[in-house]
């Protein structure tokens, strides 16, 4: 029994090694060396003394932040609606359907909706208002990260909510509370988890996005994820490049970490 | 009759419920008084819980009225009602301790720390818990979360106390243990109890006034006594302890007619050779020389019960006879039946509650 499980493992443990834990390896080692190939802590010590480094880092947090509590802020009365819906599951595949559609496509199609003679222009152009500047700007880089995150943020909030007992809200308001009382007391505190999970699954992402930040925020973002990018294929520069990775893995990890399930968890009574 | 005049603290009228074309409640009428233990027994399905969701405000009546001390609360929100919940699940808030969750109903209402801190003290204790209050809910045994149910919905100081079978999920012997714990509460407390439960033997055994529910009806309303001797109808007398329910003829007033004999009785006011159903308990048959007995039968099977055996007998006519007898028979004797002229209940088919107790009333009356 013991064996033939350990046989299903191994594929996995495989795909394990060869595309998490030898990538990673090579990235601090590359973080870790010189041009010339000799170990130094160089690296480290020119991204800490640099101030444009430590700008995109603050940048890059920043936007992950914005774009984080943006999503969180839409997403949370989204998914509380969809759960108190009837026909949830369909609804729920609406908000799914947008991330069945690739990355690159859903980018396009804002470069035409934001472009100067895109669909936003001509809306606004029906009330009088001149063109204005809408890709290449901050702005529509969180618009756009937003827009393509939300669902990840919709659907743990969703479960969370969804797995809340009906008993429970049924009980809050036998003992006199209203529906905002309950929403505070009860609804908001046991949806946490999904809170969580859905703040990890944008934000951690939201660190190293390159590709919405190159399309969208032109050269108006720079972030780390941008930096990795050009150090790696226009500088050539793949140590510096490998040492922003290993700092954006430890921001991610302390984000997973400041993020976790507490031991007195909802999740840990259902498990009994 | 002096209750008459007395305004019932919760009474449904023609209360009505329907999903679609299912009729959960079939305008079901019954009146609630103060500081009484109530029981609405009745098997899965028959409405009973659903009429605790009335009560509460967890669902609105479609037809009829619902008042509380006179009011109608048809469409009034729970979260205004004098009256509060022990969920089947108990229903505890995962997200709070046991203290916390006791405070509940009383900080909603915007009660000052100290007086919140009293309450929640006092309902500890009442439900003997004082040692629990920093636990987690998932940190406490079944029994435990019981209580801290009761003791939350009690902090809110309700005039009546909703029970949804919470005795359910626990074991025989801690359930017996909370039976006499809750009754004995609610007689400390003062407050009505309405319990809800489909366990008959519960029922007797806690309350001071059950209905009996079936198919979205009150089929009978009464003492635990009235109900288990003078069940109204086959359902009744079937559903609270075990019955031995035959075919019978009413000859005439105190003299009915089963199993091709005429027996002496102390039921009356029936047609003449009306048909009728008769009952008579288990406990009430006992095991003679055929000679001694009024009625002849042959030992059919017979189980050992513990403090009594069950044995099964059948009649010369072919009705079966169930005795809880403290000696055990050999099976294939013939044995008599004996029993006395009160023993025999006699049931009218299909007769209302309200024709059944002026039958009741006008005979018991001439005595």
């Amino acid at each position: 029994m013991k064996k033939g499980k350990l046989f299903f493992a191994v594929l996995y443990v495989l795909w394990l090694a060869l595309f998490v834990v030898v990538p990673i390896a090579l990235l601090l080692f590359q973080s870790l060396t010189s041009e010339s190939g000799q170990l130094t802590l160089n690296n480290f010590v020119s991204y800490f003394s640099s101030g444009t480094y430590l700008r995109m880092t603050f940048n890059s947090i920043f936007y992950a932040f914005l774009i984080t509590l943006i999503t969180l802020v839409i997403s949370y009365p989204t998914a509380y609606l969809l759960s108190q819906l009837k026909n949830r599951q369909f609804w729920l595949l609406l908000v799914i359907l947008p991330t069945w559609i690739n990355l690159l496509l859903k980018t396009y199609a804002f470069i035409g909706l934001l472009s100067r003679d895109g669909t936003a222009n001509s809306f606004i152009g029906l009330f009088g208002i001149s063109p204005q500047q809408l890709l290449f700007t901050d702005s529509s880089f969180v618009l756009v990260s937003s827009y393509i995150e939300i669902p990840f943020m919709i659907l743990p909030i969703f479960n969370a909510l969804n797995e809340i007992d009906r008993d429970l809200v049924q009980a809050s308001r036998d003992l006199g509370a209203n529906s905002w009382q309950t929403l505070w007391r009860l609804i908001i505190p046991l949806s946490m988890p999904g809170v969580k999970s859905g703040v990890q699954s944008v934000f951690i992402p939201s660190l190293s996005l390159f590709m919405i930040t190159r399309l969208i925020g032109g050269n108006r973002v720079i972030t780390l994820g941008t930096a990795i990018e050009e150090l790696f294929l226009t500088t050539q520069n793949w140590h510096m490049g490998s040492t922003i990775g290993v700092i954006l893995i430890i921001a991610m990890v302390a984000t997973m970490v400041i993020t976790r399930e507490r031991k007195k968890s909802v999740l840990r009574r259902g498990g009994k | 009759m002096t209750e008459e005049t007395v305004q019932p603290l919760i009474e449904f009228k023609n209360v009505s419920l329907d999903y679609g074309e299912t009729k959960v409640l079939k305008k079901v009428d019954l009146e609630i008084e103060e500081g009484k233990f109530y029981t609405l027994l009745g098997p899965s399905g028959s409405g009973k819980s659903t009429i605790l969701s009335l009560i509460s405000g967890r669902l609105q009546p479609t037809g009829g009225d619902i008042l509380i001390e006179g009011k109608n609360v048809n469409s009034l929100p729970s979260n205004q009602r004098k009256v509060n919940t022990v969920f089947q699940n108990y229903a505890l808030f995962p997200n709070m301790n046991v203290y916390d969750n006791v405070a509940f109903g009383p900080s909603i209402k915007g009660f000052s720390k100290k007086k919140i801190d009293q309450l929640v003290k006092s309902m500890l204790k009442l439900v003997k818990l004082d040692d629990f209050s920093d636990r987690e809910i998932s940190e406490i045994s079944g029994g435990q979360q019981q209580r801290v149910a009761i003791a939350r919905a009690l902090a809110n100081q309700p005039k009546v106390l909703l029970l949804d079978e919470p005795l359910s999920a626990l074991d025989y012997k801690l359930r017996k243990e909370m039976q006499s714990e809750l009754r004995e509460l609610q007689q400390r407390l003062g407050i009505t109890f309405i319990f809800v439960t489909h366990d008959q033997e519960e029922a007797l055994a806690m309350s001071d006034w059950i209905f009996v529910i079936n198919d979205g009806k009150v089929e009978q309303s009464g003492s635990p006594v009235d109900i288990y001797d003078e069940p109204i109808n086959h359902f009744v007398a079937n559903f609270i302890g075990e019955a031995n329910i035959v075919p019978g003829v009413m000859k005439e007033d105190y003299l009915v007619s089963f199993a091709g004999k005429d027996f002496k009785n102390v039921d009356a006011g029936m047609r003449t050779n009306e048909r009728v159903e008769v009952v008579i308990r288990p406990e009430d048959l006992d095991i003679v020389v055929p000679s001694r007995g009024k009625l002849q039968v042959t030992i059919e099977d017979q189980s050992f019960r513990g403090d009594s055996y069950e044995i099964t007998a059948i009649d010369d006519a072919g009705n079966e006879w169930a005795v809880q007898a403290t000696n055990p028979a050999k099976i294939g004797q013939r044995r008599g039946l004996k029993f006395d002229p009160e023993d025999i209940h006699i049931m009218r088919l299909n007769e209302s509650e309200e024709d059944f107790d002026a039958r009741l009333e006008s005979y018991e009356g001439e005595d």
